[in-house]
């Protein structure tokens, strides 16, 4: 159900859905150093859309810059229709919101305290109405309790709303980071590798929180290196190498493309079956750090 | 676990029990008896037939150490006393029988100079002291057991068993809850054994015995926490968050009336000043971790506009505002200069914000002692300050004279501290609806993590700004009482660091040491804090080095500060995957061409 519905260079001509993020020219530089050069990507109504790439390629600086945590040097990103502002905050407010490669949860706050504070754009009780306490306050506060609760619940975590961040288990971590981004009611979700560290169940479970997001409407945009991850959900996957954007297309199109072979799969793929030997490599040498859970 | 028990003194049980037992009893008993020849020492030790002084701390030490041996006989109506396990309970215990009053068989010898000076009793009570502690010891452990046989090593068997007793909470389960009444009974009961080691504590007239004090209560405290009595009572607390807060707010106003003498409702006016004003900054310090050192001069700006519009003679402003307008001018004066100063500063991030903020607290005392006339306008008479701060006149009570309800008389100092008490109650509401609120889990993220925080659409500034400029009004409203309770206001007191509170040094250590985040935490900080200078004055250029050092040690021992945060005792929902680090920065992918 997944792959293989627009076989397409240029997918922002034929993909369905409208355009709901429009990055055109985006180039971020450290001084010398060019991490993203140039790269243009859109992202449609509905879609799922994959950016992959070897380490040091520019996927997470890209993710900054499409959501203002860098001021990009050159380039304009647009989020329906409207120039996005380099603040973090703004663009939250204005619909996208993400997750981080190595987790930053608020780790002394409690798991239901995580996804509270995701809901911070779109509340409005001030110090005033806190310290008064009126029916109003209490009304938003309980409102936003129960749209928290089933954000956890969504996500498999309402068991643990009251345990502390730092206390869960790593695969969990990853999840209440997802549950945390969605409670600011996002059009477009980032998730910058979502399965880093997850055993191979653990991914299974997580690709089906992927399509269950994308099935609320909520179109994505995921980083990764598990490749049949990315196979499996993307209906369209870019490939970054040294900055730039070498190919888009569907899962052929990246698969058989000469440089993204020599530049990142390091191997020729056959077919689609042996995309799980795709897997192995990058799944194996992910991470050390999580032998937890199950 | 393994159920082989060994204690650190091989002796048996029944012998340990009964060597707790009876020694607390004769250690009480040796209180009787004097201890030295002279009553040069403070206290007269010298008086058969009744203890005096630190004898009676001793007294208490023996009882308590008694008292809490009989859950170790499993007698009826006394397992409350250590839901946790009592032999912790009685060993914490007997070591604080022990220290308190080998603490003053010390102090005798060395400030009467030698132990010759010591009588007959005082050996007895230094023998006596030392029987429950033996029998304490004496008593089966079983974790250091454990961790004896797995390792065979001696020292790390001791390490092991000390931190399994500085640890921060016994494995407990939490307990049923009582009947409602009954629970309520407990916490009156609590609130007023509390006003009473209070009023204890304050009114000690001469160092040693507050040292003693100090002994004890910390002593008593541990061994009620390690002993689960203490979890039992948050735990009930929580139960009834209003029914705590009102007994403790009744037992704090009931502390002047317990006072003949208003030198120390004076002590206690003080007190709550420097406390409200700890718990404001906790909320820059505590929530928005935002390490402010100039905070002292919000209090400053506070009590400078209400002295300035106190109708005082050197007020170069000829107004005179009534109180509740005196006190919204300082909150709005203490406001004003909190977002002048976080305006430009607030955009900096950990330790140069904290550099930053010192500069800004050094300004203000520095322009205040300037702005006397000759080196700049005249406003604040510079050195001299803003004197004769005539008595605040509310309603027609008159906070300058003595005022008689039936039996007891109130003073000026017991007239102002009821007046504090209201306005320190009236920012632990504003501390607490702020908290647990959409602003105040804002101000948590924000310390957690503000690039996450920002990424979940927090306006990282505009939050930050708040937290200061709430924090600083906080304080300009505890400045505004400050300046009539003082009658004058001058600049020294608003500095960084001093030997005595209120200065920043001493806010933030009154904030970390009791307990970042929490209420009762830098009220309990500021207590202390402002007690041990005001009661050790024999140390004197000594002052600043003990304390540092006890400061050290304390953080060492308890880094979270005396009163662990509502986040903290979460822990105990810890899963057997404890705590694993989250970290998995950049996968190495070795995947060939990458
Ligand atoms: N703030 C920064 N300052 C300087 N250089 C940076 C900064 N952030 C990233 N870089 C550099 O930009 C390049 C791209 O890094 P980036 O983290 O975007 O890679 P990535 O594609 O996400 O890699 P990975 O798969 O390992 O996560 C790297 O060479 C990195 O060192
Ligand atoms: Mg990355």
């Amino acid at each position: 159900m997944t792959t293989s519905t627009v076989p397409a260079q240029r997918p922002a001509d034929q993909a369905p859905g409208t355009p709901i993020l429009e990055a055109t020219g985006v180039i971020m530089r450290f001084g010398g150093l060019t991490a993203v050069n140039n790269v243009d990507l859109t992202v449609n109504s509905g879609e799922i859309v994959g950016l992959i790439g070897p380490n040091g390629a520019g996927k997470t600086t890209f993710f900054n810059c499409l959501t203002g945590l860098y001021v990009p040097t050159e380039g304009t990103v647009r989020y329906k229709g409207t120039v996005l502002p380099p603040k973090p905050h703004l663009v939250t407010q204005a619909g996208i919101a993400r997750t981080f490669q190595n987790i930053r949860l608020f780790a002394n706050m409690t798991v239901l305290e995580n996804v509270l504070v995701g809901r911070h754009t779109r509340t409005k009780e001030g110090l005033f109405s806190a310290i008064l306490r009126g029916p109003g306050y209490r009304r938003a506060e309980a409102e936003s309790r129960e749209r928290a609760m089933e954000l956890l619940a969504f996500c498999g975590l309402d068991h643990k709303a009251e345990h502390l961040a730092r206390n869960l288990p790593y695969g969990e971590q990853r999840k209440l980071e997802i549950a945390r981004a969605l409670a600011s009611d996002p059009g477009l979700l980032l998730l910058d590798e979502p399965t880093a560290g997850m055993n191979p169940q653990e991914t299974r479970a997580a690709e089906e929180l992927v399509f269950a997001i994308r099935d609320k409407g909520i179109a994505i945009l995921v980083i990764e290196h598990d490749m049949r991850f990315i196979f499996n959900l993307c209906d369209r996957t870019a490939v970054l190498v040294q900055g730039q954007k070498i190919v888009e297309g569907d899962r052929e199109t990246v698969q058989n493309d000469e440089r993204v072979i020599t530049a990142y799969l390091g191997a020729p793929l056959e077919g689609a079956t042996e995309a799980a030997a795709a897997t192995e490599a990058p799944a194996a040498s992910t991470d050390p750090s999580t032998e937890d859970d199950q | 676990m393994s159920t082989t028990t060994r204690s650190a003194i091989p002796m048996p049980p029944a012998a340990a029990k009964a060597l707790v037992a009876a020694g607390g009893l004769a250690t009480a008993a040796s209180t009787f008896v004097h201890w030295t020849w002279t009553s040069e020492f403070p206290g007269d030790l010298t008086v058969d037939g009744y203890p005096g002084g630190l004898q009676i701390l001793t007294l208490v030490a023996g009882l308590l150490t008694a008292l809490f041996a009989l859950p170790l006989y499993h007698v009826k109506g006394t397992r409350w006393l250590s839901p946790a396990g009592p032999e912790a309970a009685a060993l914490v215990l007997a070591a604080g029988a022990f220290a308190t009053t080998w603490f003053t068989l010390i102090a005798i010898s060395y400030e009467l100079g030698g132990v010759a000076n010591l009588e007959p009793g005082g050996y007895l009570a230094g023998l006596a002291s030392l029987l429950p502690l033996l029998g304490a010891l004496g008593l089966p452990r079983e974790a250091t057991a454990e961790r004896w046989q797995s390792t065979g090593n001696p020292a790390a068997a001791l390490r092991f068993a000390v931190s399994k007793l500085v640890g921060t909470r016994p494995d407990q389960r939490p307990a049923a809850p009582l009947n409602r009444w009954v629970e309520v009974l407990i916490i009156i009961a609590a609130a007023a054994i509390g006003l009473t080691v209070f009023t204890y504590g304050i009114t000690t007239e001469y160092g040693e015995l507050f040292i003693g004090f100090l002994i004890l209560a910390a002593f008593g405290a541990w061994a009620l926490m390690r002993g689960g009595l203490i979890a039992q009572l948050t735990a009930i607390n929580a139960r009834h968050r209003g029914t705590t807060t009102a007994a403790a707010f009744a037992a704090a106003a009931a502390f002047p009336f317990t006072q003949s003498d208003d030198h120390f409702a004076s002590v206690g006016v003080n007190i709550l000043i420097f406390a409200t004003v700890a718990l404001g900054l906790n909320v820059v310090v505590g929530l928005a971790g935002l390490l402010d050192l100039g905070y002292v001069a919000f209090l400053g700006v506070g009590a400078y506009a209400a002295a300035l519009v106190s109708g005082s003679s050197s007020s170069p402003v000829g107004v005179h505002f009534p109180f509740w307008a005196a006190a919204l001018t300082g909150m709005a004066a203490a406001l004003v200069f909190g977002v002048v100063i976080g305006a430009p500063t607030l955009r900096l991030r950990g330790d140069y914000l904290a550099i930053v903020t010192l500069g800004f607290g050094e300004i203000f005392r520095i322009a205040v002692n300037s702005l006397d006339g000759i080196s700049g306008p005249k406003v604040t008479n510079g050195p001299n300050g803003i004197r004769n701060i005539p008595d605040l006149d509310i309603l027609g009570f008159n906070f300058g004279a003595e005022h008689s309800f039936g039996s007891f008389t109130l003073g000026r100092f017991a007239n102002y501290f009821l007046l504090m008490l209201l306005v320190t109650a009236f920012v632990v509401v504003i501390f607490s609806r702020a908290n647990d609120s959409r602003i105040g889990r804002a101000w948590v993220a924000i310390r957690e993590d503000e690039t996450a925080a920002q990424a979940m659409g927090i306006n990282g500034f505009k939050l930050k700004l708040l937290a200061f400029a709430l924090g600083a009004a906080l304080a300009g409203l505890a400045g505004t009482v400050m300046a009539h309770v003082s009658y004058s206001v001058v600049p020294d007191p608003y500095q960084f660091a001093g030997p005595v509170p209120p200065n920043s040094a001493f806010l933030v250590a009154a904030v970390v040491l009791g307990g970042m985040g929490t209420i009762s935490g830098p009220l309990l900080g500021a207590t202390l804090l402002y007690l041990i200078p005001e009661k050790l004055v024999f140390l004197k250029n000594y002052q600043l080095l003990v304390f540092g050092i006890a400061l050290v040690l304390l953080m060492r021992v308890r880094p979270e500060g005396l009163i662990a945060n509502r986040r903290a005792q979460l822990e105990f929902h810890e899963d057997a995957a404890d705590a694993e680090p989250p970290v998995t920065d950049e996968p190495v992918l070795t995947k060939a061409g990458a």
